[in-house]
């Protein structure tokens, strides 16, 4: 049986985009509907990928639903795509948030035609991303990515949105330009493109310095996840995005470097990575520190969320290099849980700044009277951001600590961890103080108008909060995947 | 007998009397628009007689002059796909020209005769010829607006041209002088055994082949030869840049090929050493266009620089070619699937602006902003040819990148793929500022720019492949490895 979901998964977006871009002159309407069904219907049918996967034991590091066929054969690249229980949640997270940014698009008005075709094309080559087993066609998707995000930053942005756009733009192509070399070097060493056969791999070259190989594959997921200090296109991108582009991008488009790491890097070069862990680990908690220490003086709504990402992407960092089968897993739920956390934030920042046509912080104040729905749902997010037991951030968090701190792969981690553990005192401190600053000052009166969430907005919102909730309650309908996918990648690196 | 052998230059001697054809009867009719179709025909007609050679007997013809193989036969169909294409897309800008219409078309294809002959000559004597046959024609129709900056350009680039092709000669004078033979395989013979420790009683032989190739680093503007590139592009009329884009530089790449594969192939010092010189010409090329291309505010001279820029892309192709003795089908085929890419792209980009342009009347940048509202189509497919050109799917140009870099590694030229990935990023930048106005600023007026339907034609036959080959390289990849099966010895 071969149902080939996982390309119906990846390209039903694009049917969408071509159906979109078929018909001539489309209302809002049309086009929004359009939309919508094709991310909804690549959702679900992820979610059947999900309920079908094989969990039994004999499942454990075996790729599902694999579909190949010779797509390039003079350079033996294949067309391979795959799930394992590393990249199926993150398949979950970006069909999700798919649905999600077309709902908070909801009222476009600026040309909707292209808006939602950039949408739906950003989505399948963020799916590509996590589905391919095959570099070139990894490296095809990642670069895909690009052009949409251009796009939708330059020409639905706010603010300097040009120069947001260019410098996003140029930042990912220099670190994929090093992806390119490493990959092809990788080609010359190994003579495969499947990301299969490399995992476990002894590389052994003369040819390049292994060291060189890893820096070479690692500098474009260091930029992408943004690790420190590599971070400073994301405030800018993220700050002048629309808001369905930041959704996106805090959900999804950063977990493509974590993915890339675990996937590329770790699993390939395990003795390298072991080797350089400290200097990463020491990159980790710098971000951590550093991006929560600058999140609390931020003004800006968007920029402060967008701050957050660098210091939370910072427990990823260190969970991946703490090396140990725990952390992973903990640094792989934790990009889920970020993804649905920061998505449902930068969604409902995008919210209050569509009723009040403002994001910063000193001319917002009392929002809790005139908008009480959005208050809660806010307020939720931001509790789960700081790792409120019950949501997703503190099942991801944790496991993300307990499994660094006991990580006997790395010398020092207790230290690495117990420093780390600080930036989540620092995020209490900025998360409340926003909430607070935002919600629970004095009520102004020019604000008095404004509504509350509507019907479409409640959906996309409520959505989120039932998945943040269910991860926190029983992290373990999640872990249980992951743990699949991990288990094969930690046994490497105890070689 | 030489009767027999005339087939093998059917596709030159056709469109050779398509070109007297439209000549006369530009004298006769009134209605110019027929030329352009007798043109197209021609090219059609040429295009055929190629076909029927494909898969025929590789041959030495004529003396040992002529060389019938895939290789030159693709770079044949390269050549006449370019011409068919300006021609269709010149069909709005000819007016310019008023009475000189069927003169424009028939050079251009004298051109194309001689570019021809060129890729597929294996004499000096005869590369020399073709090469001048296809320069003198091309002198003349970069000056053909006749206007001050038209006339610039054909002087330069007529100036210029002549100094090439002295030094070129000059080389091929000591080349001939040191090893008795004009003919490319014959010279080889002569090399092939020469131990390095000649190398010294040699400097004339290596003073011949540096010059030989300067030579060409002319036609395909390689640094130091790059001067003429941004005045010339930015004075010939635009079909004509775009043809001197695309067909005169690909017919350089391949006769510098065939002569540095062919003659100088061997022993293993020497190909080494050229391939070393290619390497660091490249990286420095590169260089140079994409940099000097950040500036640039006129379309055209972008577009030089940019053409700079992939010259420099396709020589690390070459040098990979040079590097190891063994060539197996990724590395002797990576300039030719490159070129393929890269003269589908340019010309798609080229002709979008020559349908704006003839609409517009300018070449600034800035006058392209909010094209996407008045010309949705022609920004889309300006837009595709510019993403293919920076190398970011889903187009021709990122999996032609991927393909000629990887040969370069496989050779061990790994820190010129490092220096050439980062100019791609370099590119990304006035690439996209094309995008940028395209696509966000307010248009200056609302009038839509149409184009003609021949136009279309042009522009669809240039972004359908390239779009296409970036999502489904495989077929074409594998043309591009049995066309250059010849250096896989």
């Amino acid at each position: 049986m071969n149902l080939n979901l996982l390309s119906w998964i990846v390209f039903l977006p694009v049917i969408g985009l071509i159906v979109i871009a078929l018909i001539p002159r489309p209302g809002q309407k049309t086009v929004r509907s359009i939309a919508l069904a094709a991310a909804m219907a690549s959702f679900i049918l992820s979610i059947a990928v999900f309920v079908m996967f094989d969990r039994s034991e004999s499942a454990i590091g075996q790729m599902q639903f694999v579909e190949k066929i010779s797509w390039i054969p003079a350079i033996n690249s294949f067309y391979y795509l795959g799930v394992d229980g590393l990249s199926l949640p993150l398949v979950i997270l970006m069909t999700f948030l798919g649905v999600i940014s077309v709902l908070v698009s909801w009222k476009i008005q600026l040309n909707p035609k292209q808006y939602f075709i950039w949408i739906l094309l950003l989505e399948s080559s963020i799916l590509g991303v996590f589905c391919s087993l095959d570099l070139i066609l990894f490296f095809l998707f990642w670069e895909l990515e690009l052009i949409p995000m251009f796009f939708l930053i330059s020409i639905w942005g706010s603010g300097r949105k040009e120069y947001a756009a260019y410098k996003y733009l140029i930042y990912t192509l220099v670190g994929s330009a090093f992806m390119l070399a490493g990959i092809l070097c990788v080609y010359f060493i190994t003579h495969t493109f499947d990301m299969t056969a490399l995992a476990g791999i002894q590389i052994a070259s003369s040819f390049i310095p292994l060291t060189a190989l890893f820096f070479l594959l690692i500098v474009g997921f260091a930029i992408k996840l943004p690790v420190f200090p590599l971070h400073t296109w994301l405030p800018d991108a993220h700050t002048n995005a629309p808001t369905a582009a930041s959704v996106i991008l805090a959900g999804a488009l950063l977990k493509m470097g974590g993915y890339g790491m675990i996937r590329l890097c770790v699993s390939m070069l395990p003795q390298v990575a072991v080797q350089y862990a400290p200097f990463m680990l020491t990159l980790a908690v710098i971000g951590v520190i550093y991006g929560a220490a600058v999140t609390i003086r931020q003004t800006d709504l968007k920029r402060l969320i967008a701050y957050s990402s660098v210091s939370h992407m910072g427990y990823v960092l260190l969970g991946i290099f703490a090396l140990d089968q725990v952390s992973l897993v903990g640094a792989s739920l934790q990009m889920f849980s970020h993804g649905v956390i920061t998505g449902l934030l930068f969604a409902m920042v995008g919210l209050v700044y569509d009723k009040t046509h403002t994001r910063d912080l000193n001319n917002l104040s009392g929002l809790a009277r005139q908008m009480p729905i959005i208050v809660v749902v806010f307020s939720i997010a931001g509790l789960a951001s700081l790792g409120l037991p019950g949501t997703a951030g503190f099942a991801a968090e944790f496991i993300t600590f307990a499994g660094s701190f006991a990580s006997t792969v790395v010398a020092g981690m207790p230290v690495f961890t117990l420093i780390a553990v600080l930036g989540i005192v620092v995020t209490s401190g900025y998360i409340l103080w926003m909430l607070q600053r935002v919600f629970y000052g004095y009520p102004l009166d020019k604000y008095n108008g404004v509504g509350d969430a509507d019907a479409v907005e409640m959906i996309s919102t409520f959505s989120f909060v039932a998945v943040i909730m269910m991860v926190g309650i029983y992290p373990a309908v999640l872990t249980n995947v992951i743990n699949m996918g991990i288990a094969p990648i930690a046994k490497l690196i105890g070689m | 007998m030489i009767l027999d052998q005339i087939k093998y230059i059917a596709p030159e001697l056709s469109l050779l009397c398509f070109a007297l054809i439209i000549i006369i009867t530009d004298l006769f009719i009134s209605n110019k628009r027929a030329l352009a179709v007798i043109a197209v025909v021609g090219t059609l007609v040429a295009a055929f007689f190629v076909l029927m050679l494909w898969n025929g007997q590789a041959v030495e013809a004529f003396y040992r002059t002529i060389a019938i193989d895939q290789f030159g036969l693709f770079f044949k169909l390269l050549i006449l796909a370019a011409t068919a294409l300006v021609i269709l897309a010149s069909n709005v800008y000819v007016a310019k020209f008023e009475r000189f219409q069927g003169e424009f078309y028939a050079l251009l294809m004298l051109s194309a005769v001689g570019l021809m002959l060129l890729v597929s000559a294996i004499n000096l004597i005869t590369i020399f010829v073709a090469l001048e046959l296809s320069s003198i024609s091309l002198y003349v129709l970069v000056s053909f607006l006749k206007d001050k900056k038209s006339s610039e350009a054909g002087l330069k680039y007529l100036i210029l041209g002549s100094v090439a092709s002295a030094i070129l000669l000059y080389g091929m004078a000591l080349v001939f002088g040191m090893t008795g033979n004009t003919c490319l395989t014959c010279i080889a013979d002569y090399v092939k055994g020469m131990p390095v420790s000649n190398l010294p009683g040699t400097p004339a032989l290596l003073v011949g082949l540096v010059l030989v190739v300067a030579g060409f680093c002319f036609k395909i503007a390689s640094v130091p030869f790059q001067m003429w590139v941004p005045d010339v592009y930015e004075g010939a009329p635009t079909p004509i840049t775009a043809y001197l884009s695309v067909a005169s530089k690909a017919a350089g790449f391949a006769v510098i090929a065939r002569i540095l594969l062919t003659a100088f192939g061997m022993p293993d010092w020497l190909h080494n050493d050229w391939a070393m010189i290619i390497a660091v010409l490249a990286a420095v090329t590169m260089t140079v266009g994409n940099v000097t291309a950040l500036l640039q505010t006129n379309i055209k001279r972008m577009l030089g620089y940019s053409s700079i820029a992939q010259a420099g892309y396709l020589m690390v192709g070459l040098a990979a070619m040079g590097m190891g003795s063994q060539l197996d089908g990724n590395v002797r085929s990576g300039l030719l699937f490159f070129l393929l890419s890269y003269t589908l792209t340019n010309l798609g980009a080229f002709i979008a602006i020559i349908a704006i342009s003839n609409k517009i009347n300018s070449d600034e940048i800035n006058d392209y902003t909010g094209m996407g509202k008045r010309a949705p189509l022609l920004a889309v497919a300006l837009t595709i040819c510019m993403v293919s050109l920076t190398g970011l799917p889903p187009t021709a140009g990122l999996i032609a990148k991927i393909y000629i870099f990887s040969g370069a590694v496989d050779q061990g030229l790994l820190w010129l793929v490092i220096i050439a990935v980062i100019n791609s990023c370099i590119s990304a930048y006035y690439y996209f500022k094309v995008v940028k106005v395209m696509w966000m600023g307010e248009p200056a007026s609302t009038d839509k720019v149409t184009s003609s339907w021949p136009e279309w034609l042009a522009i669809a036959l240039c972004c359908v492949p390239v779009v296409v080959i970036g999502v489904l390289p495989g077929a074409f990849i594998a043309l591009a490895q049995s066309a250059s099966a010849l250096f896989g010895i």
